[in-house]
């Protein structure tokens, strides 16, 4: 009896209130301020530095981080922190490109094979499942190499890579509001097939998918910048983040700075992007 | 001497704004082996009342004030462990949900056991021997297997029987039934009903019975208390309160009650035949859920198809609404016949055919405001526009439609979750009219609602029917409601409907031995009726 009580008395009480917490918030909105300031660098890099990416000083060659050359000088007396902040628009557009790409790709696989079920379904799924079932980064290589190289086909490639993980995510969002009461009502009201996914199913969707959206767009960023890294993906002299890090590589041992600041930027915006995701994923998540 | 004395109680619970009181100075008294029904709509204060003589208020509950009295001893006063003592032995509860109120992992012969390890000095092959007694008692047959059973290898009327038999199995004074059978089919309800009121005539258990049902309260009862925003509005004997009542709120439960609302008049004109299935089947793997089951329904008037949970009803109405298609028959509707037609054929009739759901929260889109839920209908039938002309051009017919469902223009700007379910079901009444439709398919439309908004419901359900002549399908698994709105009406059981007639002939003289069973089980049936 006791245990059949102390059931009842539980099913009856207030869900616990989500304490807040002020750190919690403050690293959001740290967070947020180093994607902006990512997303500025790539959108109007020249108000963050005067200097020429590509203007090789051999004068000032290997010169240490300082009040001039914050993040110091290159083998080619190039002001690191320069390339870096110009770096950002190859690294930021590839991922933005990628995972624009990602969610078309997804959302149209995920929708169809959802919303149509059966043979549909288990086609597209087993296809899905292929994909996920290959190392994604071994993947995304095949296709560079099969596209030739270059921060777009770079991007590209991810994009195709990581649309599986979309595809699933909004396969199963687009079910779970198919089989929901409010499509049923919107099917009995009239509505069109196409109108009941662009007006129900799809923006019921989104927030999950926005989740996904951010902690794809740091694994974008990664990847591609380890596509350059490889030589795969952007070219020299182009700045991007990736590269820098490959160029640093041959004296890292005694020019640390080198690979030390680009690699630290990737981390700070890849680690941010997470945050962000992992909040949204909270938020939306009662 | 008395049982259970209440005295001017207060209950509150502790929110964000403090101590709010949800209970106001409640005062009763039970007798030995009499039944104190506490009766009132959602949000009356019944439970917590019911709850708080337990001792079971949930963590952020407290009694404020005001004394309970068991025998001689304050429970107010007493400690956890007196109460612990008490509870199960002295003091037990039947509760609410018998889907949530049973360990899932254990077997349930071993839960009724658990009470027996508490309260009594048996060996192990007593207790068993106890619980098959007691099982027995409740009305299982084959008892050693029912003890080894897992809760969900039993049906809802089952595990409330089980639920039951814990509550009594260690001889209670006092048996606290929160809402014992609010989930449970009529037939069921009054086997579970039934099987309490021999329980207290055998032993003289004095029980409080906590329900929002006025006819299950009526039956059941000696003494009625009409709970209303946490207060005890009137008490007293049961024939009294149901006969003549005093409070105009207690006036206005007794008047809601379906059994008692005006009958329409018998033999309104019917116009042609608008709905007509013929050998209706839908079969889902291996479960026939409609058996070749033929009616018609005609121009203007009220058919209603009723039936108990898995009765094959709402499929039906899925059928009509062209949401699931028949595995075969015919059914035509408005001369179209529906079977052979896609969903993409099926649209030009969504037109004249509309449905209400039982459950109108779930069938709104969470992102949209009421407006967009009622103009819904109407864009899926115009022509595109961009949005900023398309809100002003339907302005006129959502506004039209809110105020054929009684409900206030600035209705529109606001979101259902704001709404209470009466006035979610308000817009979902007003989403089926928008279109202007022929007929309309009701399922369950007032069986989530209190009693009092479900008349005034049925009550808009019927004027609507008169002013533009709709033809309504009405699926229902309630008689008593069936029988205030219906003209017509077919019962259905396992798939198959048993009998069909005019509503008259099929209640007052039923020829399939289900129907009469159904007709039995309609609670407070006899009580409200001769009171009339």
């Amino acid at each position: 009896m006791t245990l059949i009580a102390e059931a009842e008395a539980e099913t009856r009480t207030a869900p616990p209130r989500r304490s807040r917490r002020p750190l919690g918030d403050a690293g959001v909105y740290l967070a947020a301020l180093v994607v902006a300031v990512a997303l500025l660098w790539a959108v109007a890099p020249n108000l963050f530095t005067s200097a020429d990416p590509l203007a090789v000083q051999p004068a000032l060659r290997f010169r240490p981080p300082s009040a001039d050359h914050w993040f110091g000088t290159d083998q080619l007396g190039r002001d690191l922190y320069t390339r870096v902040v110009y770096g950002a628009r190859a690294s930021l557009t590839g991922a933005g490109v990628a995972v624009a790409l990602a969610v078309l790709v997804g959302a149209i696989l995920g929708t169809v094979a959802g919303w149509f079920g059966g043979v549909t379904d288990s086609v597209i799924g087993r296809a899905i499942d292929v994909v996920l079932s290959i190392p994604g980064f071994l993947f995304a290589i095949t296709i560079v190499v099969l596209l030739g190289f270059g921060v777009l086909q770079a991007a590209v490639a991810v994009g195709l890579t990581s649309s599986a993980t979309f595809a699933r995510l909004i396969r199963s969002e687009v079910l779970k509001a198919r089989s929901s009461n409010y499509v049923e009502a919107a099917i009995t009201s009239g509505a069109s097939t196409f109108a009941i996914l662009r007006r129900h199913v799809l923006p019921n969707s989104f927030t999950a998918t926005l989740a996904l959206i951010t902690v794809q767009f740091g694994i974008a960023i990664i990847w591609i910048a380890s596509l350059s890294f490889l030589g795969l993906g952007a070219q020299p002299p182009q700045p991007e983040w990736g590269l820098l890090v490959s160029d640093g590589r041959n004296y890292i041992a005694s020019r640390g700075w080198l690979t030390l600041w680009p690699g630290l930027t990737v981390v700070a915006v890849v680690l941010a992007t997470n945050h962000l995701s992992h909040h949204l994923g909270r938020r939306r998540t009662p | 001497m008395t049982l259970l004395t209440v005295d001017d109680l207060t209950v509150g619970y502790r929110g964000p704004n403090g101590l709010t009181p949800v209970v106001h100075q409640v005062s009763f008294e039970v007798e030995p082996g009499q039944v104190l029904a506490l009766v009132g709509e959602s949000g009356s204060g019944k439970t917590t009342t019911g709850h708080a003589v337990l001792g079971l208020l949930p963590a952020n509950g407290q009694v404020i004030g005001g004394r309970i009295r068991f025998r001689d001893q304050e429970l107010t006063e007493l400690s956890a462990k007196g109460r612990r003592d008490l509870r199960g032995r002295a003091v037990s509860l039947i509760p609410q949900d018998p889907g949530v109120s049973l360990d899932p992992v254990r077997p349930v012969g071993a839960q009724v056991e658990d009470v027996l390890l508490l309260h009594t000095d048996l060996d192990r092959a007593a207790r068993r021997e106890r619980v098959h007694e007691l099982f027995e008692q409740v009305g299982f047959t084959d008892v050693e297997r029912r003890y080894r059973q897992y809760p969900h290898e039993l049906s809802g009327g089952m595990r409330q029987r089980v639920l039951i038999a814990a509550a009594i199995a260690a001889d209670p004074e006092l048996i606290i039934a929160d809402e014992p059978t609010s989930g449970l089919d009529a037939t069921v309800q009054k086997q579970v009903l039934d099987l309490i009121d021999e329980l207290r005539a055998r032993s003289g258990t004095a029980v409080v019975l906590v329900t929002h049902d006025l006819g299950v309260a009526a039956d059941r009862s000696d003494l009625i208390g009409v709970m209303q925003g946490g207060r005890l509005v009137e008490a007293g004997p049961t024939a009294r309160v149901i006969g003549t009542p005093e409070h105009p709120y207690t006036r206005k439960l007794v008047e809601s009650v379906p059994s008692r609302i005006d009958r329409r008049p018998a033999g309104r004109p019917s116009g042609d035949t608008v709905i007509e299935v013929r050998d209706l089947t839908k079969v889902f793997g291996r479960h026939t859920a409609v058996d070749h089951t033929s009616f018609e329904v005609r121009r203007g008037e009220t058919f209603s198809i009723v039936g108990e949970s898995g009765s094959g009803k709402s499929t039906t109405a899925r059928i009509l609404t062209g949401l699931t298609r028949a595995t075969s028959g015919r059914v035509t509707v408005l001369g179209a016949d529906v079977t052979a037609l896609s969903r993409r054929g099926f649209r030009p009739l969504r037109r004249d055919v509309q449905i209400v759901h039982q459950n109108p929260y779930s069938s709104f889109d969470p992102r949209f405001d009421v407006f967009d839920v009622v103009e819904e209908p109407l864009r899926a039938f115009a022509p595109a526009r961009w949005p900023w002309k398309r809100r002003a051009a339907h302005e006129d017919r959502v506004l039209a439609a809110l105020e054929a469902a009684a409900l206030p223009a600035d209705f529109a700007e606001r979101h259902p979750r704001e709404l209470s379910g009466g006035q979610r079901q308000r817009v979902a009444i007003a989403r089926a009219l928008v279109l202007e439709p022929t007929v309309v398919v009701l399922d369950e439309p007032i069986s989530a609602l209190d009693v009092s908004v479900a008349a005034q419901i049925l009550a808009l359900l019927r004027r609507l029917q008169e002013d533009r002549g709709l033809t309504y399908v009405f699926i229902s698994h309630d008689l008593a409601v069936v029988r205030a709105i219906s003209d017509r009406v077919a019962v259905m059981s396992n798939g198959r409907i048993v009998e069909q007639g005019p509503v008259q002939d099929v209640f007052s003289n039923p020829q399939h031995e289900y129907t009469v069973q159904l007709l039995d089980a309609i609670a407070g049936r006899d009580l409200l009726v001769g009171a009339r």
